[in-house]
């Protein structure tokens, strides 16, 4: 596959007459770690849905995977995984049991199921909380289950919105490492953030407001772009800039 | 199908690990049946009657024991010591007058013309009819078994034939519907839940990531739940006829098949609340109060369909209650084969199929 992961074309879509996601372009490339920037409501949750096969988009092009996410959203879907920040494994029922669930919805062979179950519990090791109720879990190792729900069919682009909201710093950098790993070995990650210190782990960013994208770059590119010190002031400036007057 | 397969599966795990819900499902339609079957219950018992017999024979002492005997009728407040049936009534001593003229013995022998009279305190509506149509089968039993086989009727108050229900016991009327109506409402119960908390807990947005479609998601989210509705309909019916003594005269296989067509219409009207509802607590709200309500009064089960307004009579026709009220109530009582069923099965199954579609689509909706 030579095509990138990613390629959306003046992408928008409405609901009723307000405009969520407003002409956004971008390509992301293989193996690249892709940073969705943007304040609440900037329109980053639709414009990941719209890229995840969720929701069609209004007008615009779009392909995920090589996918275009018009026509063919169950290839699309087939092909990627998603996590979201709000945990959305199922609490009554054990680790292992999420992960068989997936496994099979993803049609992974019964019998390559018990090893790829193994690859991903060894991959994060998540040996000694498989067996208990995923609710019973703390949030880390919760957001780390998840991660290992959205592996299960070794997708080639990862979406994840929002992965380490609610996790303490020292999980928040094991979980990057984990992320890093993924992208050596060639997975595309697309990941929408609040924190700052996140983004500056990601290869290139975008910032999105008011459902537009209005800079891509490197993290260190943007900061330099604009002399900031560092890029939360960089996002601050282009986020005031966007709104002379101060109001939202 | 797979995938359906593997969210009936893990639908399934979630029935077994969520205990306490389990028991509430298996508990609750046994309570009901028990509060219902006693509460509504129409039979009219402990009617005064008082027998005035001029024929002093053998055969009339009978035939007035045959009344007290009969569990419906009791001895009136006083001795008649008035003559005339109207008087009788007025002091209020008794509901209701039977006069056994002289002769009786004789006209059971020789079939000629012969009146008994039955007077009724009409004032109670519902008592009148009732002792009026007890009156009549006691009577008309007794001449049954005391005429010698063959012989001609004598001319005697028989104007009523009860059929189906002899002991006119009406928690033999309303059981087999109660037992309708209480899997309509679990079934629709049950499954209306389901995505609705699957939407509210986020489940739902993940697995809507994952390559299934909404028919897999639906039909696999029903399979479970047929099973767990059919042990509650098992669990009622021999409640019914155990506890309640309802006869149950036709094929328990013929029940059965309909009643499997019945639990997946009520669960495929769950689906399509749980599809169009936003929480769990209006999904529940929702199937208890669009299942009930026109289950009880416009499915047949109390209030006859025929003389409800035409537009309710149409109205009716939607509601799923009505036709299995029609198939149960045929099966248990006149033993009723699917010769006859057969139009209210296809009925139930055109329901499911729309129920079913709109699902689907409205889920469609509600995802993109």
């Amino acid at each position: 596959m030579t095509s990138p992961a990613v390629t959306l074309d003046r992408l928008t879509r409405k609901f009723g007459d307000f405009v969520a996601v407003d002409e956004i372009s971008l390509t992301v490339e293989r193996g690249e770690i892709f940073g969705f920037l943007g304040a609440n409501g900037a329109g980053k949750t639709t414009a990941i849905r719209m890229m995840c096969g969720l929701l069609l988009p209004t007008s615009g092009n779009g392909t995920v995977n090589g996918f275009d996410i018009h026509r063919e959203n169950e290839m699309i879907k087939g092909s990627i995984g998603y996590m979201s920040q709000k945990f959305s494994l199922y609490g009554d029922l054990t680790g292992r049991e999420n992960l068989d669930f997936y496994g099979a919805v993803y049609r992974i062979p019964s019998r390559d199921l018990k090893d790829r179950i193994r690859e991903v519990i060894d991959r994060l090791d998540l040996a000694s909380f498989v067996d208990r109720p995923a609710g019973s879990l703390p949030v880390g190792w919760r957001q780390r289950l998840a991660l290992a729900a959205a592996l299960m069919h070794r997708p080639g682009i990862l979406f994840l919105d929002e992965p380490t909201g609610g996790v303490d710093p020292l999980f928040r950098r094991r979980f990057w490492e984990i992320l890093y790993r993924l992208a050596d070995q060639g997975t595309t990650l697309f990941v929408t953030t609040h924190y700052m210190d996140e983004a500056e782990f990601c290869g290139r960013i975008s910032i999105m407001h008011r459902g537009k994208i209005i800079e891509v770059g490197s993290p260190s590119d943007l900061t330099a772009r604009y002399g900031q010190p560092d890029l939360q002031e960089t996002f601050i400036t282009l986020i005031s800039r966007e709104r002379p007057n101060g109001q939202d | 199908m797979g995938k359906i397969r593997y969210i009936a599966f893990k639908e399934f795990r979630h029935i077994l690990r969520d205990v306490r819900s389990l028991v509430i499902v298996i508990l609750m339609p046994i309570l009901m049946t028990l509060l219902y079957g006693y509460a509504i219950n129409l039979d009219i018992k402990n009617i005064r009657l008082a027998v005035l017999d001029y024929d002093r024979s053998f055969e009339s002492r009978e035939l007035a024991g045959r009344f007290y005997h009969s569990g419906y009728f009791v001895e009136p407040l006083s001795a008649p010591t008035l003559t005339d049936p109207e008087y009788i009534l007025k002091t209020g001593d008794a509901h209701a007058v039977v006069v056994i003229p002289r002769g009786l013995a004789q006209a059971l022998a020789t079939p000629g013309p012969y009146d008994l009279g039955l007077t009724v305190d009409g004032a109670d509506a519902n008592l009148a009819a009732a002792a009026a149509s007890y009156a009549n089968v006691i009577v008309s039993r007794y001449l049954m078994e005391r005429l010698p086989p063959g012989a001609e009727m004598p001319g005697i108050v028989l104007s009523q034939q009860v059929l189906y229900n002899p002991d006119l016991k009406s928690s033999h009327f309303f059981v087999p519907g109660l037992i309708a109506i209480i899997l309509m409402m679990i079934s629709a119960l049950l499954t209306s839940i389901t995505i609705a908390r699957e939407r509210e807990t986020g489940t739902m947005e993940q697995l809507l990531t994952a390559p299934v479609k909404p028919h897999q998601i639906i039909i696999g989210k029903v399979i479970p739940y047929v099973g767990l509705a059919m042990l509650d309909g098992i669990l009622v019916l021999v409640f019914a006829v155990v506890h309640f003594d309802v006869p149950f005269t036709g094929s328990v296989a013929t029940l059965f098949i309909f009643g499997v067509i019945y639990i997946v219409a009520a669960l495929s009207f769950g689906i399509l609340i749980s599809t169009v509802t936003r929480t769990q607590q209006q999904a529940m709200m929702a199937a208890q109060l669009l299942t009930v309500l026109p289950s009880v009064m416009l499915a047949g089960f109390i209030f006859e369909i025929k003389n409800m307004p035409v537009v309710l009579q149409y109205l009716s026709q939607l509601v799923p209650a009505r036709y299995f009220l029609l198939i149960i109530r045929g099966v248990m009582l006149k033993g009723s084969g699917i010769d006859v069923l057969w139009p209210q099965a296809a009925a139930l199954v055109i329901i499911t199929m729309v129920l079913l579609a709109v699902a689907a689509r409205k889920f469609r909706i509600r995802m993109g």
